[in-house]
């Protein structure tokens, strides 16, 4: 990892408390580094908070690097899918690194994160290894739900990773669930209840915040706003596409989604208003390279100028390369080398993945139901058994 | 368990060299001919028993068996929707975790008055109040049940619960599997259902048939103020998610139940009335036109073994299966829908692993395949009335 070289202009500033408390952040004698976001944050029934946002150098590298990883996996996802390893649907999550690597430089392991079907990455974020995720990928044993998942069923217990979940929107009532669970076992944390553009139109949702609301849960609706719920266009589905907007006497922020700087900023700020005050949206503008899933080229309803102007102006891990250069924490070829140990690592991992042998067949039946707990029970044949109550 | 049903069709595989093979019946069929020859469990053989032989002890009693609440130990006697409530309040004692989510559940008390009185003893945030959003709160309630609550969810209606059908069967049934067994649900989902009292056809439904299918969940059924607090004891301290049909006619049964604490176990039936002739399977509402129906009977001079069988999902295939191992005829008696009705996996149970043991198809009675009429003698031939149990039986003993 490359030290730090010396500081060019910036004043060198004492360390945040908060700095310390971040996973991502080493030794609090480190010097800070001061960023503005690129774009400011709109606030909708609240104020926004400042653009200036608090980071230190490993903290930066520990963001390239955990972007590259995900950006990497998800492409050799894309060639695994494509050679028939990983079937069914299979949604990647390239491009919008950023929200997930932002939301978890903000919180703990103890807040929860619960959102759809893209969920890899979020994974990965939360705690989860390189090898689990291929393998659940690919159906086998040593994937993180035991290959019975899928794709769209990740799950990391805990870490605080609900999952995870296939059905548009149904996960956002989850979250609001999971934050009335912390809020009744009084353990201030908050949950991060992530969904898409596409499903930020489910009346479930609305239901969910509206409860929320009243009963002053500690939740975040986090909508990652990549501007197409698979091929329909925001402005198609939604009569109005601002989305942070939408809970009305909720507050919500926009943020801009390709700054992982600014979603930092967001969670944070997100939190410490969940915890006193009740349920809030932020709103996240980012954008998918990959269609909506690998069955869709994603160039039928957007033109491949589009994505590659974004993939130009916008991309997250970009963006750091070029705060990591300009403030001289490290030179090109070590972030070049950083890649190269990335591309090394998930290939590596892809082929410990595919040693994992295939689920036993018996585990067709196990975890069906929890058995022998809490009560007398058994199998209908009653050969099972009994378990006593306690 | 597919494993056990399997060995078990093997076990059954010996072909009858005497049986004859009948057509399935239908219930609007004339009663047919033909002598069938009855062993009786203890050897003796009996011809058509049509008439004769008033068995003078088996009256048709509601509940007198050591299965269900007991006259010799000074209990107190309650209606079932206060032996859910004490259930219900039992288990909140108990365990902290435990919360209540519904509609008009805290202070209003319940529309039914199951939740009465608990919401000003454990606070708002144990009785919840939900607006109306069923997807929504039963989704809430199901993630809280992931990180470890155990909500109980009260649909006002179980027909409203449809509305939350993606959530109870994607998520509650569900995550405990793809998950692999990372989370658990242990919510109880429960309400009122069933054909009341003209309620119109959207507030009468049965959603037995609808849930059967979701795999991870377990659906019991009470019927009496005994069984409907010992079931919803253990629906709530189960890890798995239960599903509680209550029936909007049973709410005020009275009954005289223990003081002391017990507990029933989910996946088992009930004896209700031993018998020696037919075997009839019934749950919730239809327990109660089956034992009217039983009186008429016994004075007809059949012996019918009545079986309330509770659990709805997974069967009580040892105590239905010695049952029909003893009789030799089964009469399923539902409220549910004809089509695809828990009478049919029931029939389709019973088929499959005690098809030797079966002198007669198996009849089932259940509800007209209809939208329940307003009118309340439509709404009345919806449903199985005793009078149809009756001439089932004898149709079945000829």
């Amino acid at each position: 990892m490359a030290a730090v070289r010396r500081l060019s202009a910036v004043p060198i500033r004492r360390c945040h408390p908060l700095l310390l408390l971040r996973p991502f952040s080493s030794a609090g004698s480190e010097p800070s580094i001061t960023v503005e976001t690129s774009v400011p944050f709109t606030g909708h029934k609240i104020d926004p908070p400042s653009r200036s946002v608090e980071t230190t150098p490993s903290e930066l590298l520990s963001f390239f690097r955990e972007m590259s990883l995900m950006r990497r996996m998800e492409i050799a996802a894309d060639s695994l899918y494509k050679s028939k390893l990983i079937r069914g649907f299979c949604h990647l999550y390239d491009g919008q690194e950023a929200v997930a690597i932002g939301l978890e430089a903000s919180i703990t392991k103890k807040d929860a994160i619960i959102t759809a079907y893209r969920d890899h990455c979020i994974y990965l974020a939360r705690g989860g290894t390189l090898v689990e995720a291929f393998a659940e990928l690919m159906g086998r044993r040593a994937g993180c739900s035991k290959g019975k998942g899928g794709s769209m069923h990740f799950y990391k217990k805990d870490s605080g990773f609900f999952g995870g979940h296939g059905i548009v929107g149904a996960q956002v009532p989850l979250g609001c669930g999971l934050a009335f669970a912390q809020k009744y076992l009084k353990e201030g944390t908050v949950t991060f209840a992530l969904y898409g553009d596409g499903a930020a139109n489910q009346g479930q949702l609305f239901e969910a915040l509206n409860i929320s609301a009243l009963w002053d849960l500690p939740a975040i609706l986090v909508c990652e706003n990549n501007h197409y719920g698979m091929g329909t266009a925001e402005w198609r589905a939604a009569k109005s596409p601002a989305y942070y907007k939408r809970g009305d006497y909720v507050p919500g922020l926009k943020v801009d989604g390709m700054d992982v700087l600014a979603v930092k900023q967001a969670a944070k700020f997100a939190k410490e208003y969940a915890l006193k005050n009740g349920p809030m949206i932020l709103e996240m503008d980012t954008y998918r390279y990959h269609g909506h899933s690998m069955s869709d080229p994603g160039s039928t309803y957007r033109t491949r100028d589009e994505i590659s102007g974004v993939r130009q102006e916008r991309d997250p891990i970009e963006r750091v390369r070029k705060l990591i250069l300009s403030h001289e924490l490290a030179t090109a070829s070590e972030l070049k080398d950083i890649e190269k140990e990335v591309r090394k690592q998930v290939d590596d991992a892809i082929a410990e993945a595919k040693e994992s042998p295939m689920p036993d067949p018996s585990e067709l039946f196990t975890n069906v139901y929890v058995k022998g707990f809490g009560v007398e029970s058994f199998g209908a044949d009653r050969k099972e058994v009994k378990a006593v109550l306690p | 368990m597919a494993a056990s049903l399997q060995s078990a069709a093997l076990l059954s595989n010996r072909i009858d060299p005497h049986r004859r093979l009948f057509a399935p019946p239908a219930r609007s069929l004339p009663g047919r001919k033909g002598s069938i020859l009855v062993v009786r469990s203890d050897g003796r053989i009996s011809g058509r028993l049509s008439g004769r032989n008033l068995i003078t002890n088996a009256v048709a009693a509601k509940a007198d068996t050591p299965t269900s609440s007991t006259d010799s130990k000074p209990g107190h006697e309650l209606l079932l929707f206060e032996a859910l409530r004490e259930g219900l309040e039992e288990e909140m004692d108990r365990d902290p975790r435990v919360c209540v989510m519904g509609e008009d559940v805290g202070h209003y008390g319940g529309s039914y008055k199951v939740t009465k009185g608990l919401a000003p003893k454990y606070g708002d945030l144990r009785v919840l109040d939900t607006p109306i959003a069923e997807n929504s709160f039963t989704g809430m309630g199901i993630g809280a049940a992931m990180t470890g609550l155990r909500p109980v969810i009260e649909g006002m209606n179980m027909g409203f619960l449809l509305l939350a059908y993606n959530q109870i069967s994607n998520n509650c049934g569900m995550l405990h599997y793809t998950s692999g067994g990372q989370f658990k649900i242990p919510v109880v989902i429960r309400g009122p259902g069933g054909v009341g009292r003209q309620l119109g056809a959207e507030h009468s439904q049965r959603l037995e048939s609808y849930f059967q299918s979701i795999p991870g969940l377990q659906m019991v059924a009470c019927s009496t103020p005994y069984n409907a607090k010992g079931l919803m004891k253990a629906a709530i301290r189960s890890d798995n998610p239960v599903v509680l049909f209550e029936h909007v006619l049973l709410y005020n049964l009275k009954e005289r139940i223990p003081d002391e604490e017990y507990v029933l176990c989910l996946e088992e039936a009930e004896m209700v009335r031993p018998g020696e002739h037919v075997t009839i399977l019934t749950y919730s509402r239809m327990r109660y036109h089956v034992m009217q129906a039983a009186k008429t009977l016994v004075n007809k001079g059949y012996d019918p073994e009545v079986i309330d069988i509770r659990s709805l999902k997974p069967f009580d295939l040892y105590t239905i299966g010695n049952s029909v191992k003893k009789t030799h005829r089964v009469l399923i008696v539902e409220e549910c829908m004809r089509t695809g009705g828990i009478g049919s996996s029931l029939r389709a149970a019973i088929i499959d692993n005690f098809w030797d043991y079966l002198d007669a198809p198996i009849m089932c009675l259940s509800s007209q395949d209809v939208p329940t009429p307003y009118a309340g003698t439509l709404e009345e031939w919806t449903v199985v009335q005793p009078a149809q149990i009756v001439a089932a039986v004898e149709q079945l003993c000829q």
